[in-house]
């Protein structure tokens, strides 16, 4: 097991940036998950770190030790691709063995490991089939036995649910997360999927074009982002965004499209000009009048289920709120709606920082 | 009705195919007096007296051997640098690698008329003309590009991703090469073979500059060598032909298993 330090990372292609500058310590032990759209650079960290593509400047290291010029199999990772990457001529059981044979471990010990990596994943009744007779679940599975064989020191998981339908990859999530309390081996895991990044992670650092955006706990991300796309990215809905005015600075005082609010805020702002962040679910949209709610407009209804997404609009601008299942709308009719005084988050509308 | 239009098509194509080869055969089994009958006919006796006379009267057998070491061991060179070559631009950091593809290429565009004489010249030069070796090493020269053509076509079909499980699992590339890359393209190896064998099998200007006895001398030149001062012998020629063509056709279709076995295994695709 090891801690990864990345400092002053960069990396190109010929001409093209992709990873600006990372500076990053991932905890021994930690399941950490780089989370960014596609094309942000996530998958290329992932590799620098196995080894598969060389950094360009900075250092990687491995507790104290820079692992810039090992080979992969000198870093002793194991990875688990999205595609699974398994050995299509293989058995199961050799897929899972292949590792410890490169290692030239003894073939009792190789079969012993064989059956335990296989019990622990129930792949046990699987290990004479081929991959290409196995389903979807039961590949990642043995992608996962194939990479927890060898007890690596740090684990690297590239998007490896996103081959999977919506249900399985919530159980295999679960699986992972059980994987990882088990084993604690350090994982650095890649996803687009911000959902996937937030239950599974210890901590998450958002990427957007070459950069890190954003690094702590999922909570921390989810209820301070550092910045707009941090706020849009993470949450699904993604966050509203209004745009807001300051009136007075000491006691705040923000104008936001008609509606006056005060949020009590640490730092101080020097800007007129803001944008105010709420996320959906936090805005109770209700069909009844009650102190200090806004009359509205109900523009769309989505229902999921235990409550409604409803699409509100006021003064020519629209957002996305929750109301109750029982709650009486209709789109085009009336409706009211709260602004969460605390829980709103605040950012320069210029620099798209928050405040 | 349509059923019965394909099967009538798959009949004509396969008679337009293998017709000259039947015709060989048919001549084959001829006496010499029914030979030259015209019109032709198919013969009322038949003979074997003419797969006797190969062997009988020409060191058929000595030649045989010799068209069919040439062939395998052409074979055998060519994949295993072929295929060496085709991984390394295949799946390997390589740079300017369309331009080695195209140099490489452009080795069998040479037409072998105008090569075979400063080639006979650097083989009088090193010795080893009639020798077995003089024959390898210039089809493996000439097989090449084909061989690197189809087999880093084979190797690029198989993803990157397994390559790279590979590395991080802890093989070399060396590793990689011979324990995945070569099961995975072997539908794509046999392929290769087959052209390479056939090829080496039926090649007649260099065998007829580079060989001048029995002792490296291969079939196709043996063949058009039959004919002597006074006669052609059209029955010889038929038979020795036919000899010849029977280990094509087993081989072909040997193989042909396998390719057909490593398409359909779904070897590569998830």
């Amino acid at each position: 097991m090891a801690g990864i330090r990345f400092d002053k990372i960069r990396k190109r292609f010929k001409d093209v940036t992709v990873i600006k500058e990372l500076n990053l310590p991932i905890h021994d032990g930690e399941f950490f998950t780089f989370v960014g759209p596609s094309g942000c650079g996530k998958s290329t960290i992932l590799n620098m770190i196995a080894g598969l593509e060389p950094v360009t400047e900075g250092k990687i290291y491995f507790d104290n030790t820079v692992v810039n010029d090992l080979t992969p199999q000198e870093r002793d990772v194991a990875m688990v691709f999205q595609s699974y990457a398994l050995y299509p001529h293989m058995s199961v059981y050799e897929n899972i063995a292949f590792p410890l044979r490169m290692k030239k471990v003894q073939i009792k010990t190789i079969d012993e490991e064989v059956k335990r990596v296989a019990a622990l994943l129930g792949l046990n009744d699987l290990l004479q089939r081929k991959p290409k007779e196995l389903s979807g679940g039961q590949r990642q599975r043995v992608a996962l036995g194939r990479a927890m064989i060898r007890k690596p020191k740090v684990f690297l998981m590239d998007e490896p649910l996103s081959n999977l339908d919506a249900r399985l990859r919530i159980e295999m999530r679960a699986e992972l997360k059980r994987l990882h309390q088990d084993l604690r081996i350090t994982t650095v895991y890649v996803t687009h999927d911000q959902a996937e990044a937030m239950s599974l992670s210890s901590r998450i650092a958002v990427i957007y074009q070459g950069e890190v955006q954003q690094c702590g706990t999922p909570i921390e991300v989810y209820l301070k982002p550092a910045n707009i796309f941090v706020g849009e990215f993470i949450g699904s809905p993604p966050m509203n965004f209004i745009k807001g005015t300051v009136l007075n600075i000491q006691p705040l005082k923000i104008n936001l499209n008609g509606i006056i609010i005060s949020p009590l805020l640490e730092t101080s702002i020097g800007k007129t000009s803001v944008i105010i962040g709420i996320r959906p679910e936090d805005i109770p949209i209700t069909d009844k009048k009650s102190d200090e709610s806004i009359e509205v407009t109900v523009a769309l209804i989505e229902p999921a289920g235990s409550f409604n997404w409803v699409d509100i609009e006021w003064n020519n601008v629209r957002i996305k709120g929750a109301a109750k299942v029982d709650a009486d709308l209709r789109a085009g009719c009336k409706a009211f709606m709260k602004i969460p005084i605390k829980k709103i988050v605040i950012f320069d509308a210029d620099s798209g920082k928050r405040f | 009705m349509k059923r019965g239009v394909f099967y009538f098509s798959i009949v004509l194509m396969v008679l337009y195919c293998s017709g000259p080869f039947l015709w060989q055969f048919i001549t084959s089994l001829k006496p010499d007096y029914e030979l030259t009958m015209i019109p032709p006919v198919i013969s009322k006796n038949p003979t074997a007296i003419h797969y006797v006379s190969i062997f009988r009267e020409h060191p058929f057998l000595r030649i045989i051997l010799n068209s069919a070491i040439v062939a395998s061991s052409t074979t055998i060179l060519s994949l295993i640098i072929g295929s060496s070559c085709a991984f390394g631009l295949a799946k390997l950091r390589v740079k300017y690698k369309s331009f080695i593809l195209g140099f490489i290429l452009s080795v069998s565009m040479f037409p072998p008329i105008a090569t075979v004489s400063p080639l006979y010249i650097i083989i009088r030069a090193l010795g080893i003309r009639d020798t077995w070796l003089a024959l390898v090493i210039t089809y493996t020269t000439f097989s090449l590009p084909l061989s690197i053509w189809i087999l880093t076509n084979f190797f690029k079909e198989i993803p990157d991703e397994i390559y790279l499980a590979a590395r991080v699992d802890g093989c070399t590339p060396y590793q990689i090469f011979y324990k995945i890359m070569l099961p995975l393209s072997l539908p794509g190896i046999f392929t290769t073979a087959i052209l390479v064998f056939i090829f080496s099998w039926n090649e007649f200007l260099f065998a007829l500059t580079f060989t001048s006895t029995p002792a490296s001398r291969t079939i196709p030149v043996a063949i058009a060598l039959f004919p002597g001062l006074h006669e052609v012998p059209w029955g010889d020629i038929a038979a020795a032909s036919v000899v010849v063509t029977i280990p094509l056709i087993f081989i072909v279709f040997a193989f042909q298993r396998r390719i057909v076995e490593g398409l359909t295994s779904g070897a590569i695709k998830g």
